[in-house]
């Protein structure tokens, strides 16, 4: 085992775990504000995927050239489904918010296998495609461009709530609905708000996984339970944690499918996901409450 | 009184000339399990067609092809003539169901004997119910190897099951390195972590071993992984000649890391699945080539087997479509079966089913690239075989075994960067 293979899949690893970064930073922002665990996310992964698909597919444009589109649309149909279902269920007990949202899950995949069939669809001849090479060091490129966009959209959300008035707003909501209302910022508006952001999040990543992974209904299963492991990981509702356990949680399972055994990379994820449930139960940047 | 007895003895005549009539042509129901709605309808009604025609062979025979079995027509001579009448039932891909329908065909429908059902769990279920009412089962098209470790004395497989299958690839190996006159140093299997891979991968490490081959590498990896990073460089490292894979939804994702990677054995032989799907060469393209993947039909064996080729000219001709594997092993199946109740003279089941362990038919009255049918004592064909397929120019081209082979197989396959 040389070290420029120990170093090329270290890179590998933290490109997926930025994917997996930016899935879950929409995760926890819909969760640091509401207190909703969506498990439709990977649903929203998914449509962005196909979003991508189709504008590729009939207009023949790139899903790097769609990206905002796709954002955009994801962000609209994130909104609209707070207010047309998620805002019924906001002071229903969890159980309900979580069969809703369990609800919707299966919905979208069953829609997307009536509408799309169950057909694995790819994008061929993207303009990013093939290797990067780098001395001895071979990338997929598609890959490196996926890692880029993932770390630009997650400054700029970072950006949004940290710099924006808005930003600000919704960080009010998450800590503290009711000191939030009376300083005269609507809830209901901010809810909507996390939801087309964290919507728009999982489509960014659908649009960049467009261009090298396979398109399917369920292909949302495939990132989800990865998705929950990030946040938990990072702790529920924060950003930032879910930004770096992401790459955290893509070099372990890579590195350690290498250095291990790739039949025990989901074992380690989830063995580090237990340890930091029984030593660091609030995450590794969380809020202790 | 002339007005009154008349009519009564124009009945009685006309009832003993039906009765007659009847017994002359003898209907023999046989009983055709398959999933005819639910996810799997179209393979079942590509299996029903299969059947139908095939029966149709038997009732009416089929003109121009007189090395088929039946081919002259008039039904089955071994019973004055008697012809097949197929009764089919729908276990919409259920265990339960299949064997409900079963027990139906079998007490209601008086079947002589049972032939389905596709699906290796519905096959289980359905065919414990005809050994528990003593009625021969022929199944035709159920990979399942534990089919066949069940020590029924009424069940009968004519297709090959996986275990087969995995040994056909090590044979071509084999056949290779002495048709090229090349060494395959090491093997190295890779497969998902499910009963399919699982059971795949250790039967490679079994038979390549067997054959002499130095197994160097055997990795595993979750079905729905994100990605394979880790999996293609520890198959880098480990540098076998051959690789054997067996994955279904990963097939596709496999081929884009190892074209990422630059990561290509001197061959692939996947085991079917994900690599058989019709998306594998329509998503991959040109990155498709040379993959080799094993089969259980082709049509392009044809041209080496005219019976092949003439019984699906006439077969396309009646219902617009090519055989496939599944319907070519489902229209064999019913040629078998009939020919045990020919030689069996009888429609009593006992009779059928020592008929059947008798069967001996050669491979030049098949549609199949098998060696033939003859059953072995737990009611498996012994003289099945399956087929390799290499991707080139964007379709399957039989490769192996070489006598029926459409193609000289490409070995080694060339290198990502050798391609243009």
């Amino acid at each position: 085992m040389t070290a420029e293979l120990l170093l090329q899949t270290l890179a590998s690893g933290v490109l997926i775990g930025l994917i997996y970064a930016l899935v879950a930073i929409g995760l926890t922002m819909i969760f640091g504000v509401m207190d909703i665990v969506n498990f439709a996310h990977g649903e929203f992964l998914m449509l962005g995927m196909y979003a991508s698909f189709w504008m590729f597919a009939l207009f023949a444009l790139d899903p790097l050239v769609t990206l905002p589109l796709t954002v955009l649309m994801l962000f609209g149909f994130g909104v609209l489904l707070y207010k047309l279902v998620i805002r019924r269920v906001i002071d229903a007990p969890p159980l309900s918010q979580i069969f809703t949202t369990f609800g919707l899950m299966l919905l979208f995949r069953g829609l997307a296998q009536f509408f799309w069939k169950p057909d694995y669809r790819t994008i061929e001849g993207s303009l990013v495609s093939g290797s990067v090479h780098l001395a001895h060091f071979q990338l997929g490129r598609p890959q490196v461009v996926a890692g880029v966009g993932a770390i630009v959209v997650t400054a700029l959300v970072w950006f949004f709530l940290h710099r924006t008035k808005l930003g600000s707003a919704l960080e009010a909501t998450a800590s503290d609905k009711e000191a939030a209302r009376l300083m005269g910022i609507d809830s209901h508006r901010m809810f909507g708000l996390a939801w087309g952001i964290g919507a728009a999040c999982a489509g960014a990543a659908g649009a960049l996984l467009s261009t090298f992974f396979p398109i399917f209904p369920e292909v949302g299963a495939n990132f989800i339970l990865i998705a929950f492991v990030v946040v938990n990981l990072g702790g529920f509702g924060s950003v930032a944690g879910a930004f770096w356990a992401g790459i955290l949680v893509g070099v372990i399972e890579v590195m350690g499918g290498l250095l291990i055994g790739p039949q025990y990379k989901m074992a380690l994820v989830l063995g580090l996901f237990l340890a930091v449930l029984m030593f660091r139960p609030q995450g590794l940047m969380g809020k202790t409450q | 009184m002339n007005i009154t007895w008349k009519p009564k003895l124009v009945a009685a005549a006309a009832l003993a000339a039906v009765t007659i009539v009847a017994q002359a042509q003898q209907e023999i129901k046989i009983g055709v399990i398959y999933p005819l709605t639910g996810p799997l309808a179209s393979s079942g009604a590509e299996m029903r067609d299969a059947l139908e025609f095939a029966a149709d062979v038997v009732n009416n025979g089929l003109k121009g092809v007189p090395e088929l079995p039946f081919s002259a027509g008039g039904g089955l001579a071994g019973l004055k003539g008697a012809k097949i009448k197929l009764v089919f039932a729908d276990h919409q891909g259920n265990p339960q169901v299949g064997a409900t329908e079963a027990e139906r065909l079998i007490s209601q429908e008086h079947v002589v004997a049972l032939m389905g059902a596709y699906n290796s769990n519905v096959t289980q279920t359905a065919s414990q119910v005809a050994e528990r009412d003593k009625i021969p089962f022929l199944n035709a098209e159920s990979s399942s190897a534990t089919l066949t470790q069940r020590n029924f004395k009424y069940f009968f497989r004519t297709t090959p099951h996986d275990e087969l299958f995995v040994k056909n690839a090590i044979e071509f190996m084999h056949d290779v390195e002495q048709a090229k006159h090349i060494k395959i140093g090491s093997v190295a299997t890779l497969a998902e972590n499910t009963l399919f891979g699982n059971e795949a991968a250790k039967l490679q490490l079994k038979y390549a071993t067997a054959q002499g081959y130095n197994v160097v590498k055997q990795v595993s990896y979750p079905a729905k992984t994100t990605q394979l990073t880790s999996e293609v460089q520890t198959l880098k490292a480990a540098n076998p000649t051959v690789l054997l894979q067996s994955s279904y939804s990963e097939a596709i994702l496999s081929m884009k890391t190892y074209k990422e990677l630059g990561y290509l054995p001197d061959m692939l032989i996947a085991n079917d699945a994900g690599f058989a799907d019709t998306e594998f060469i329509k998503t991959l393209g040109k990155d498709a080539e040379y993959v080799v993947s094993r089969e259980v039909w082709a049509l392009d064996i044809g041209d080496k087997k005219p019976i092949i080729k003439k019984v699906d000219d006439l077969f396309r001709a009646r219902y617009k479509i090519d055989f496939t594997g599944n319907s070519a092993r489902s229209f064999t199946g019913l040629l078998v079966l009939a020919d045990a109740i020919n030689r069996a003279g009888s429609t009593d089941p006992e009779a059928i089913r020592k008929a059947l362990a008798a069967t001996n038919i050669p491979s030049s009255a098949l549609i199949m690239p098998w060696k033939g049918v003859k059953f072995d004592e737990t009611g498996q064909n012994t003289l099945g075989a399956g087929i390799l397929v290499q991707v080139r120019d964007g379709k399957y081209s039989t490769i192996w075994p070489f006598d029926l082979a459409s193609r000289d197989v490409v070995w080694p396959m060339p290198k990502w960067d050798a391609r243009k």
